[in-house]
Order: structure tokens, then sequence, then C-alpha cells
């Protein structure tokens, strides 16, 4: 227990204090109260897995986004935000689909990630719809191959008007 | 390996295409495929399986094609057994030998050809839902329109039967930030009895698109099949292109190249190691190894100018290579974070319950590892020392003498422990390549080769191979006249390895599987492509 204490002393703040002067986006008028408490929901849609990786970075003590008063839920049916990756494979747009369903309104959508918002590199493959605008209503979009945690989180504080 | 050249030699229909001290291709007939590839089990120690590719070659009058590569250890020996002429069936191998029981059933799919005596001969890549007669790695496929037609259909499961027999579906949406697939538990109470996993969920159809396009624009592509094994799959690539080229490669791409395999293995094991403490809800290890590896990716980030390290690796060269001043900075952040690495590693391997839910949990047989192809710490984890930077001399691994990083047990805890101490050896051979970067000035001509596009070989098949943070990663490639793609088969580590996750799970419990999962980390995208 000693050394852990030491270890936090030591380590002390590591979550970057520089988020709130991150410049602003546009805000898509989002009601009150959804600019203090985001609920997120990840949807894979076909990607490589580096956008789904960026966004797992979103939570780590760095970037750490629940300071946000932003976090990822296990379930679409508790969440505000969509945030998509990949370029909607053919094979998974049912089930994309029904996530989106699920949600609770009001919803939006993100496209996360150059795939997300028209195919990026896999544009005309045979089992890719060349991003999920096709498939979901797309409100904000985020590229970049992948958009880093930086980008993702200036992206979001937009988005809410922060 | 004259035995294996005699023992070929002995079949009238062979004929030996290239033979040399390190690798052999030979034509034969496609029936004589079982005998041979039995002979080849048989002899010690045993070969691996590198990948097994089909190909369409009717324009070229050979009709479809096989290709099987296999590597014999110890002789550091890769042998392509090319198995030309198949109009419309071929003979199943996976009985023979069960790691080709998922690409002969790809092959069915993708190309219509049918594998005659396959135990298992269900749909895999492509989904019931497809339009009929949809095999899109033929080459007279050209329509896309396919995709449009594509219907929800059920997938197919087996269905199981008694009192108290329960099936649990879940996905192929998970409750987190992962990648989709379908699992089936049937369960018995609390313990798991039989486990189906159904993937293939983002097939995009990577292989198909890269064919046509330039060395270069297949580059791009291929870096992307998998977001966190880039540079793996780009020196696999680049590996293939330069044997199709004939070309040589200065020794400081070699160690550019060598460094930044390293890093992607570091940032990789650090990042698995503390999603398996996810896996148990233990949130103290979990903050610790994601804190290491934002660290180390924004290292990637500053020095290689991608968190992924893509864009790095070029068909002859490496792009860019850090000054040696640079090289010392890198070092010093990189001694930091092993240091932090040593000072955190000990909170999880001393916590008792962290421990309990590793050990013995989701525990892989050394035969079923062995039968199924295994790669990777999943297989090293249970006794198999199958490095291929130990096997195989390529990079400046040789220089390093790196050993396979072995654990007996097959569990959870292997696993972890095979990734702790790999990491430990990755900082060590990071820290003795960096001096040697330190030392070394590039000159200015030798950061990128050009090469010429008329020396490459047109129709020939090449390999390239690297050991990735989670197994072997294998890209086949085919040239046409004009140096453009003609095939690109990428077999990840991931690909060998996901037949074998179900195997580990009977016998645990349900809520053991997002453990047994993480402690192989597999990858979807590269899996299905």
């Amino acid at each position: 227990m000693w050394s852990l204490l030491l270890r936090k002393l030591k380590t002390g703040r590591l979550t970057r204090e520089d988020g709130n002067s991150l410049t602003k986006q546009k805000s898509l008028n989002l009601p009150a109260s959804f600019r203090k408490s985001l609920q997120i929901r990840h949807l894979d849609c076909g990607s490589c897995n580096g956008c789904d990786w960026e966004l797992t970075a979103l939570i780590n003590s760095i970037y750490d986004l629940q300071h946000f008063g932003m976090d990822f839920v296990a379930s679409p049916r508790h969440a505000d935000l969509l945030m998509c990756t990949g370029t909607g494979s053919t094979q998974l747009l049912n089930a994309a689909r029904e996530t989106y369903e699920a949600m609770a309104k009001p919803k939006w959508v993100m496209a996360v990630g150059d795939c997300a918002i028209d195919g990026g590199v896999f544009k005309g493959a045979y089992a890719s719809a060349g991003g999920i605008g096709g498939t979901l209503p797309v409100d904000i979009k985020v590229p970049g191959c992948p958009p880093s945690p930086d980008d993702l989180i200036k992206a979001l504080l937009g988005f809410v008007g922060k | 390996m004259q035995g294996l050249r005699e023992y070929l030699q002995s079949y009238p229909a062979i004929k030996i295409v290239n033979w040399e001290k390190r690798e052999g291709i030979v034509d034969i007939a496609f029936h004589d495929l079982p005998e041979i590839l039995t002979y080849c089990l048989d002899l010690r120690p045993r070969p691996i399986w590198l990948t097994h590719v089909a190909n369409d070659e009717r324009q070229l009058g050979r009709g479809f094609c096989l290709y099987l590569v296999l590597h014999f250890p110890g002789k550091d020996f890769s042998l392509t057994l090319a198995a030309k002429g198949i109009k419309d069936e071929f003979p199943s191998l996976a009985s023979i030998f069960p790691a080709l029981n998922w690409s002969e059933r790809e092959v069915q799919d993708l190309f219509g050809l049918r594998a005659v005596g396959h135990p298992d001969p269900r749909p895999l890549v492509l989904h019931p839902g497809w339009p009929q007669g949809f095999h899109p790695l033929c080459k007279d496929y050209k329509a896309k329109r396919e995709r449009k037609e594509f219907k929800r259909a059920p997938l197919v499961f087996p269905e199981a039967h008694g009192d108290g027999i329960f099936e649990v579906p879940v996905g192929p949406i998970h409750a987190g930030i992962i990648e989709p697939g379908h699992f089936r538990f049937y369960t018995i109470g609390e313990a798991v009895l039989h486990l189906e996993a159904q993937l293939f969920f983002t097939h995009k159809g990577i292989e198909k698109l890269v064919e046509g396009k330039s060395i270069e624009e297949g580059l791009r592509i291929i870096e992307r099949v998998c977001g966190v094994c880039t540079v793996s799959h780009a020196l696999a690539y680049c590996e293939a292109v330069e044997k199709l080229a004939n070309m040589e490669v200065s020794r400081s791409v070699l160690l550019w190249r060598t460094i930044l395999a390293e890093l992607e293995r570091v940032y990789n094991h650090v990042g698995d190691i503390g999603n398996m403490c996810a896996g148990v809800g233990f949130a103290l290890g979990n903050a610790n190894g994601s804190q290491c590896k934002e660290k180390l990716q924004q290292l990637n980030s500053e020095f290689f100018g991608h968190r992924f390290l893509r864009g790095m690796v070029v068909p002859g060269g490496f792009k860019l290579m850090p000054s040696p001043k640079d090289s010392q900075a890198l070092l010093l952040r990189l001694l930091e974070l092993s240091n932090d690495f040593e000072e955190w590693i000990p909170i999880l391997l001393h916590h008792d319950g962290f421990r309990q839910r590793a050990v013995k949990t989701g525990v892989l047989k050394a035969e079923s590892a062995i039968d199924l192809g295994v790669t990777g710490p999943a297989s090293r984890a249970s006794g198999i020392a199958n490095d291929w930077r130990e096997l195989h001399a390529y990079l400046l691994y040789p220089e390093l003498n790196v050993k396979s990083i072995v654990e007996n047990d097959g569990d959870v805890w292997s696993r972890l422990m095979v990734r702790v101490r790999e990491t430990r050896e990755s900082f060590r051979f990071l820290k003795s390549l960096l001096r040697d970067g330190i030392k070394e000035s590039v000159p200015e001509n030798q950061i990128s080769n050009s090469f010429s596009l008329h020396k490459i070989r047109p129709w020939q098949p090449a390999w390239g191979c690297v050991e990735s943070p989670r197994g072997t990663d294998v890209v086949w490639l085919m040239l046409d006249e004009e140096s453009r793609i003609y095939r690109c088969r990428v077999r990840s580590a991931s690909y060998a390895n996901w037949p074998a996750v179900p195997l580990t799970v009977p016998g645990n419990i349900v809520p053991d599987f997002p453990l047994i999962n993480k402690s192989f980390e597999l990858c979807y995208s590269c899996c299905d492509r």
C-alpha cells in the first residue's frame, strides 16, 4: 500500500488540463441538459480498429473524458450520441441500424475517421458501403486516419458547446 | 532439406521451380497434396504453416491454384507447394491439418471451389444473405451491386438439447469499445459447455480491392488491414515486394525497421497487459497499462509522425530516419518508460485477486495449439517455441539473438507472463538498437531506395512474414506484368489464432470469457479483412 501511495504522489496529476482551451467548434444547439452530461455509445461499423483504440485512449488517465462530464455507456438505450467508426461493412449494417433504433430520442450520430465519413482507403470494396452516411443520419464528422484523441475531444467539446 | 527434395522428386507430376538455401517452390498435382502434406507433417521438427492461398489463374491457363507455404523450423527453410490446374474441387486437407480448416472454407466462399471431404463445410467469410453464386475473388467477378442485394438471414449454429442447457447469444455489437463478432455460449449452470464464434462481420473485401492497384497504393491499404499491427503488415508486404524485385536494403533501413517493429510490440503488449486487467475489472492495473501505452504512442507520434506508426515503412526503404540526436532523445524516453514499467508491473503480478482469476483459466493445450497452427504469445504460453524472430533470419534479429519466450501452463496467466517477459526483452532490444542508431549517421541517398519496376518478376508468388505482437503475420503476393497487384493474401496472426479461442472456454464460467478473450487479444479486422 505504501508503495502505491508513493507512486501516486510521484506521478501526480496526469490528466491534461488544456482540454478547455482547445479551439471551439460550432455547436449543434444541443438542449442545455446535454452540455453537462453526454452519454456515448461506440459502434464499430467495420473499422480497422485504429479509431477504436483512439476511442479507448479517451478514457485513459491522460485524456480522462469523464472529467468533461462525458462517458462511454454499455447499451445504446443509455446513449445520447453514437460514435461510429469504420466503412459500414455490409454484413454489419443490419446490426448497426438496430443499434441506432434502440437509442432513445433525442439522439445524434458522429462519424469518426475517414472510413466512416466516405470509406477512406476502403472505398469501392465489394462489402463496404463507403461510409456510414447511407445507413445512419450523420450529424457530425471527425476526419483523420485515425483522428487523434485530441481531435476527438475537440470535436466532442465543440458538439456540446463547451 | 535434401531428403525432402528427394522425396518430392519421386512424384512424376512434380516440377521444382526454385530450390535455394532458405526457400523452395515446387509445382505439384493437386491430388498429391494430401499425401505430400502428411509426409511433411511427419517430419521432425514438425513444420508450421505460414499461409494457404487460392488464386484464380485461369487467364494464365493454370486453372485455379492453391499455394501452401510451410516452414521447417531449425533449418529455416520455407517450402511453397503450388497445386495448379484445379477446376471446381480440390481435396480437403483440414482433417490432416486442422489449421487449414478456416482457410479452406474461405476458399469455398470466395472462389466457389469445393473442398472435398471437409469436416465442417459451412460458409465462413460470407454470411448467409448474399445472392447465389457470389464468389468475389474470381477474376471474372466485376459487378459491385451484390452489396445492395444482401438480405438479412439467420446465422447457422449447431443446436444443443438436454435438461438445463441454455444458449446465450452475445454480439455482434458488444458492450464496450470493442470490435464486432457473434459468440454463442451453450451453458449448463454457470459453466460453458461449448462456444461457437461467428466472425467476419467487418469483412470489407480488401483482398479484392487491392487487385489491380499499384505497389504503393497496395501498401496504403495493407497498412490499414489492422490498426495496431500496421508495421508488421507493412513490413511483411514490403518483404514480399522486395523479394519479387530482387532488392537488397541497406543496414540502416533494416535497423530502423527493426526499431519500429519493436516499438509496435512494446506499445501493444503494454496495452494488452492493461486490457487483461480490464477483463477482470482491476482498474488500477488497467490504468497503469493504458497510461504506459499512451506515453509510448505519444513517442511514436513525436518521433515518427503517427501514433500507430503508419507510413514509415516503404518498399525498399524507410521514409524518414531520425537523426542521431533524435535517437538519443528517443532512447532516454524509452529508458524512463522501461523503468516505469518495472515499477507498475509488480502491482499486477502480486495482486492475489487478479492472480486467482487468471491462473488455470482458459487453458489452451499444447496439442491443440500445434494442430490449429496457433502463433504468437498464445502458442508460446502453451510451451511452443515458435517466435518467428528466432525461427527465421530477417531484419536485425539474428544479431539480437532472439530466443522464444515460453511458458508452459497455457492459461491466461501464462499468456500474461509471456507478454510481460517479451516487453522486457523488447525494451532491451530497443536500447541496443538505438545505441546503434546513435552511432550511425545516415547518408541521404540511403534513406529510400527507389526501385525500378521493370525488374519485378511477374506471375511469381512471394511471401513476407513478420512477428507481430499477436504472432506471425504473413502477406502473400503475386504481381502482373505491369507490376500491379494480381493477388494479395493477408494471413494475420489473429486469423491463425481465432479458431483456438472457442476451445479454451468450455469448463470456464461465462464471466471469464472477456478475460480469456482479452488474454488472446486478437484483432477482428485483420481476421475478417
